[in-house]
């Protein structure tokens, strides 16, 4: 009876799943086997593992890992730092509020940052250095991408500082431990699932970005994700795109699975 | 006995931001091998103390001495003094071994040097065999050893031990009281407990500071503390009292309840007021017309060892008896007590002065 009725309760989400989380997958997949002509084949499997694809699909991972790598390294510390100031929740909303707006929105104002006769460009001369490109180099592409990404990694990481019962550190530091060492063997330990929740909520998403490589990266940088939309949207290769998005999802399952928390 | 001092205090204050001092001008020295007991309400500094002992912070005013060397800015983790945390703060990413392990780890210590070590505290403990156990899959009494293993396997001079029985049930308690005596007396280390239960420092210390607002009220034997609190706070804190007004009439005589009684105190001036108390034990329950006092009794409460009685004499003072006799309430009854269960108390009176009176007039009985 009791069972009866949370099932009920179940019926909403599991529609929800079905209808927009495994029909479209299953759509993908079947998709992925047909070619522009709408005949069955295997040639877009085949074609993916040509050097073109695979290089993209190289270069998508490298985009992603450096974006990865390079949030991390500015949200650990920030995260700790969160933790240690008076007001704490202004900070917070400060740094969650960009995430609140547009992605194109955002985008578009960095290309009126960096662009040739933008505000940045105008620093770099009045310093002397002149006018340089900006807009549509790696540069500019890694540091719209880590901005926009950057809340999903710090949240995480400040909730396990948070978390971690803080008599840990004087413990430490009681039974001999500087406070590096503090760092290395309790610290980072016990923020690990955090940093690890971060990652996967900036790699993953980073992997299939398109946006940005078009407007801030000027189709410079072509990840998996640009491959796909310029299937689907440009050469109307449904097939090859959803080859690609097969793989993807391949990518992702298998990054959550590296990522998971241990319990 | 002075190079047997490891740790003195000299006028330590400790003051947070604008608000009153948390520690006042306080001075002790702990020595050698013995079992130290901080006992006072909550809030008073216990911990502080502690902390500022630990290196987790530093005196305002004042000076701490580690073997008479200033150590007042050496940082934590250059002291040889070890804690045992009240909420025990184990590491929970690493197992019991690991945890116990972790200070030889830093030291740099040998991998058979520190298996050898962390088994033998182990054993210490009484945990053989949970090496490999998480820390969540301990019960409390358990991580509170694995704590004591992670302190002593360093081999400090002092352990420093906040209130690490408060999260235990009393069976557990009475139990870990035991054992973490025994444990101090097998290894020799000076041990400094806090605690606020004074059963249970009147039951393991050698030596207890009773504090009150971060002053030191009085320190001394379990025995002294009991027997001859010097004030008020002092008697109320340590067990339960009958303390009532009295005056002086001349050593060893004390008026109260408008009666004179013999007692063992001396050195006070002719017809001074002062504060008698009379530990509820220390009463002794006999027909009206037997007594030294005689009260009505008001209520009595059955408490297993004994009942607790509590009535007023013809004055008005309240009068508290535990006895394993059974009185009726409403009853009239005699009281009992010898001249050493008076123990008079001087009003405002410091320790140190308190001392000093102590001294000059058993030195006149002994002249006598
Ligand atoms: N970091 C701090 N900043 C400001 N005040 C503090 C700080 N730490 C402690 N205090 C104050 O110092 C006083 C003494 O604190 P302490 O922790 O030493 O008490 P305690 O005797 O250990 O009490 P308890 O038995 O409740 O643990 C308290 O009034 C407390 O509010
Ligand atoms: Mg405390």
């Amino acid at each position: 009876m009791q069972i009866r009725t949370r099932n009920l309760y179940l019926i909403p989400y599991l529609t929800w799943i079905l209808l927009f989380v495994v029909a479209p997958i299953l759509l993908i997949v079947y998709y992925s086997f047909f070619n522009v002509d709408g005949q069955f084949t295997l040639g877009n499997y085949q074609k993916f593992f040509t050097p073109v694809y695979l290089k993209m699909t190289l270069s998508s991972f490298w985009y992603a890992l450096l974006i990865t790598i390079i949030s991390l390294l500015i949200a650990y510390p920030t995260a700790y730092w969160l933790t240690k100031t008076k007001h704490k929740q202004l900070w917070l909303l400060l740094i969650i509020l960009p995430s609140w707006i547009n992605l194109l929105l955002k985008a578009y104002a960095f290309l009126g940052i960096f662009g040739t006769y933008g505000p940045t460009n105008k620093l770099l001369e009045s310093l002397g250095i002149g006018t340089q490109q900006i807009l549509f180099t790696d540069f500019s592409f890694l540091f719209v991408s880590v901005y926009i990404f950057i809340p999903f990694m710090i949240l995480p990481i400040y909730n396990a500082l948070e978390e971690m019962n803080h008599s840990l550190l004087d413990a430490a530091n009681d039974l001999g431990a500087s406070q590096w060492t503090t760092f290395r063997r309790v610290i980072f330990p016990l923020t690990l699932d955090g940093v690890k929740s971060g990652c996967q909520a900036v790699f993953i998403p980073a992997l299939s970005l398109f946006m940005i490589t078009r407007l801030v990266a000027g189709n410079r940088v072509i990840t998996l994700g640009t491959a796909i939309e310029q299937h689907f949207l440009v050469t109307q290769d449904w097939g090859m795109g959803a080859t690609i998005a097969v793989f993807l999802i391949i990518a992702m399952a298998f990054i959550m699975m590296l990522t998971r928390k241990r319990k | 006995m002075a190079d047997q001092t490891i740790i003195r205090f000299e006028n330590v204050t400790k003051q947070y931001d604008q608000d009153p001092a948390v520690l006042n001008d306080v001075s002790f020295s702990i020595e050698r091998g013995r079992f130290y007991t901080l006992l006072g309400p909550s809030g008073c500094g216990k911990t502080t103390i502690l902390r500022l002992i630990a290196g987790f912070t530093e005196p305002t005013k004042g000076n701490i001495y580690f073997h008479e060397k200033v150590m007042n800015d050496v940082p934590a983790n250059k002291r040889q003094v070890n804690t045992v945390f009240q909420d025990y703060a184990l590491f929970p990413h690493l197992n019991v071994f690991e945890n116990v392990a972790f200070g030889l780890r830093i030291k740099g210590c040998k991998n058979d040097e520190i298996k050898r070590k962390v088994l033998e505290a182990l054993r210490f403990v009484n945990l053989v065999g949970y090496e490999n156990r998480e820390i969540k899959e301990m019960s409390g009494g358990q991580r509170q050893r694995v704590a004591i293993a992670r302190a002593i396997v360093n081999e400090p001079e002092v352990i420093l031990l906040d209130e690490p029985l408060s999260a235990l049930d009393l069976k557990l308690r009475t139990e870990m009281q035991y054992e973490l005596r025994e444990l101090q007396r097998r290894l020799g280390i000076t041990f400094v407990f806090v605690t606020h239960d004074q059963e249970e420092a009147l039951a393991m210390s050698d030596e207890i500071f009773v504090l009150n607002e971060g002053n030191i009220e009085q320190s001394g034997t379990p025995t002294d503390i009991y027997d001859e609190p010097i004030n008020r706070f002092v008697a109320d804190f340590i067990g339960e009292s009958n303390i009532v007004p009295g005056v002086m009439k001349e050593d060893y005589l004390v008026q109260c309840a408008g009666k004179n009684f013999d007692c063992v105190d001396g050195g006070f001036n002719r017809n001074e007021q002062v504060e008698i108390v009379i530990r509820p034990e220390d009463l002794e329950i006999t027909l009206p017309d037997q007594g030294k006092l005689r009260m009505k009794v008001d209520s009595q409460l059955f408490r297993g060892v004994h009942y607790e009685i509590c009535g007023y004499d013809q004055d008005g003072n309240e009068w508290l008896v535990h006895s394993t006799k059974k009185a009726n309430v409403g009853e009239e009854i005699g009281l009992y007590f010898d001249p050493e269960a008076i123990h008079v108390m001087r009003l405002g009176e410091t320790e140190e002065e308190f001392d000093k009176r102590l001294e000059a007039y058993s030195e006149a009985t002994h002249a006598d």
